[in-house]
């Protein structure tokens, strides 16, 4: 019998690359309906571990369940129910904005139609700008309309708003507010403090390839106690820099 | 399931990664121009090196002497050759530039030097030697009637435009392929299309296809300029003429898909089609024939795909020749197109 009720859960992923571990043991439940965030600072293996959980890499070891279902034997019906948005992609500079998306819904055998992903995303107006000219606000909103091409029940987004100017952050999370409140599921990493603690049920604090803390922003930030925090109200951060005596945007 | 496919207003993944491929191109002039213009500029240059029609006249040099006024007289009013003199001291070099092709020194009788290898000087001292002795009161037992013909689709010119047809065949095919599937790896647009349920057969199968539809101009270009610019014939049918055209394109864009399916930048597909393309340009016959190679590498030779190509493209054009009669260079060409896609599909880097 399916699980209804998970979105992703995995369980002891490791990822090598040579000597290098990226991924070290790590354990994670998201349910429907929820957004979960994975928090940590570059290189802590967040962007490996959405890889391995939108099934782009093999883990070394490890167990991944998406909507109920493994991997093996269900990639082609997992990648109709999926919604991806990748780190690093950049879509073809010399097609226009509508072509794109014609593309990418061309590959789902439901979804949305342009119009209506056009006007989600608030790009109705720039639907025959090439993309090479948009901002990147307008590209970023285009990858997430791509992403909800087939009307996903879960959504992958890894670093959405990094390189954004506020005002596009905005945008983008109040995209992500609605997707969630038609019942979607969100998966995302970022090293956005505020963006964790506005769009998050939950979130995992990761560090070295493993979670060092786990649970909804705000009982990670009181667990923290009076003590720590005295001079302004309790963040993430402060969550982290106690765990870590590090900070997250440390280079 | 039977569940009803909706694509919400969008065509066949095919259709729409064919498109894609073809509006980027379509929105780059530079390679839109170079495509179309390439085999043009090839074409004359090559029309223009090797003039089709007259023969070129055999030139020869006269090194001074006491009998050298009385050779140029003779040789002056001799068909086909022209007269140089050529100072003492400057024969080797004349010799060697080929600015004379033989070089007479004027003694009782003469003495001819010249490089036996080439063949305009053995022309030169046929001519040279029938006109002197001629001259000297030779009596010839009978004379051959000579009737004169000219043959078109005979010249180089016309063997020269099926081998540029070709090599266009190739080098569109190869690099229009090669190039944008590196730039998608780079931009980590590959690794974003198997993210979604693409199937990637598909993305190849429309790399691939969305040079189909280039193929019919492209091939056009200097097919057109051979027949109404220098009066090439085309002698097989249009029909068996696009056939092969299409099997070709089919060939080089797999192999195209192959080269470029682990390459991670420009440089590198850049180097791997340069490997790949440039011995074919000399060994598969575009400029000369694949004959002059020693018999042992033949069977090598004819097993290239641009041989295949070329060979299939001038039976067709100059002999007229039907499918059947270039079945042997169709499959060659086929499983060069088959074998390259089916280890494209294998090795390709999504990532």
């Amino acid at each position: 019998m399916i699980n209804a009720v998970v979105g992703v859960r995995c369980t002891d992923l490791v990822k090598r690359y040579g000597d290098v571990v990226a991924v070290d043991g790590l354990s994670l439940s998201v349910s429907r309906g929820e957004c979960f965030g994975l928090l940590g600072p570059n290189g802590a293996g967040k962007t490996t571990t959405i890889e391995i959980l939108e099934g782009l890499l093999e883990p070394d070891a490890g167990e991944v369940e998406i909507l109920g279902l493994t991997w093996k034997g269900h990639e082609r019906e997992l990648r109709q129910r999926l919604g991806v948005q990748l780190q690093e992609t950049q879509l073809a500079d010399k097609l226009t904005v509508e072509e794109t998306l014609r593309l990418f819904r061309s590959f789902y055998h439901r979804g949305r139609t342009i119009d209506e992903l056009l006007r989600i995303v608030e790009l109705e107006s720039k639907r025959r700008s090439w993309v090479g000219k948009l901002s990147g606000g307008q590209k970023q909103r285009l990858a997430v309309a791509c992403a909800l091409a087939g009307d996903p029940d879960l959504l992958f987004m890894d670093e959405p708003t990094t390189g954004l100017d506020p005002q596009s952050r905005r945008q983008l999370w109040e995209l992500l507010t609605h997707f969630r409140q038609q019942g979607g599921t969100i998966l995302l990493t970022t090293h956005y403090m505020d963006e964790a603690e506005t769009l998050c049920d939950r979130v995992a604090i990761v560090d070295h390839g493993k979670v060092i803390a786990q649970g909804a922003p705000r009982e990670l930030i009181s667990s923290l106690g009076a003590p720590r925090v005295v001079t302004h109200q309790g963040t993430l951060e402060d969550v982290f820099v106690a765990l870590t005596g590090r900070h997250l945007r440390e280079e | 399931m039977n569940e009803r496919i909706d694509r919400g207003g969008s065509s066949h993944p095919l259709i729409e990664l064919a498109l894609a491929r073809l509006r980027e191109f379509g929105r780059e002039p530079e390679a839109v121009f170079w495509t179309f213009i390439f085999p043009m500029i090839m074409s004359v240059t090559m029309a223009l090196a090797f003039p089709g029609s007259g023969t070129k006249p055999a030139v020869v040099g006269i090194e001074p002497g006491v009998h050298a006024a009385a050779i140029r007289d003779t040789l002056a009013h001799a068909p086909g050759v022209t007269v140089r003199d050529i100072p003492a001291g400057d024969e080797a070099r004349a010799l060697r530039e080929g600015e004379v092709h033989l070089l007479i020194v004027p003694t009782e009788p003469p003495v001819y030097r010249f490089d036996p290898a080439r063949d305009e000087s053995r022309v030169a001292r046929l001519l040279v030697d029938n006109a002197l002795k001629q001259a000297s009161g030779r009596r010839d037992p009978w004379s051959a009637r000579e009737e004169p013909v000219q043959i078109a689709g005979s010249r180089y010119v016309d063997w020269l435009i099926p081998g540029i047809v070709g090599l266009t065949i190739m080098g569109t095919s190869m690099w229009g392929i090669g190039f944008s599937i590196v730039q998608s790896r780079m931009r980590k647009l590959l690794k974003r299309l198997v993210a979604s349920p693409m199937r990637k057969s598909e993305y190849l199968v429309a790399q691939v296809g969305g040079r189909m539809v280039l193929l019919a101009p492209e091939v056009a270009v200097p097919l057109l300029f051979g027949v109404f610019v220098l009066g090439m014939p085309i002698r097989g049918s249009l029909l068996s003429l696009s056939v092969v055209c299409l099997v070709g394109a089919l060939a080089f864009g797999s192999l195209g898909l192959l080269l470029a399916s682990r390459a991670r930048t420009f440089e590198a597909i850049s180097g791997m089609m340069n490997f790949a393309m440039v011995p074919m340009w000399i060994l598969s016959g575009v400029f000369f024939s694949s004959s002059n190679f020693p018999e042992a590498m033949q069977p090598a030779i004819h097993a290239l795909p641009l041989t295949a190509l070329n060979n299939a493209l001038r039976s067709i054009v100059l002999e007229g020749s039907p499918l059947r009669g270039v079945a042997g260079e169709l499959a060659v060409l086929g499983a060069w197109g088959i074998g390259g896609f089916a280890l494209a599909l294998r090795i390709f880097r999504w990532r």
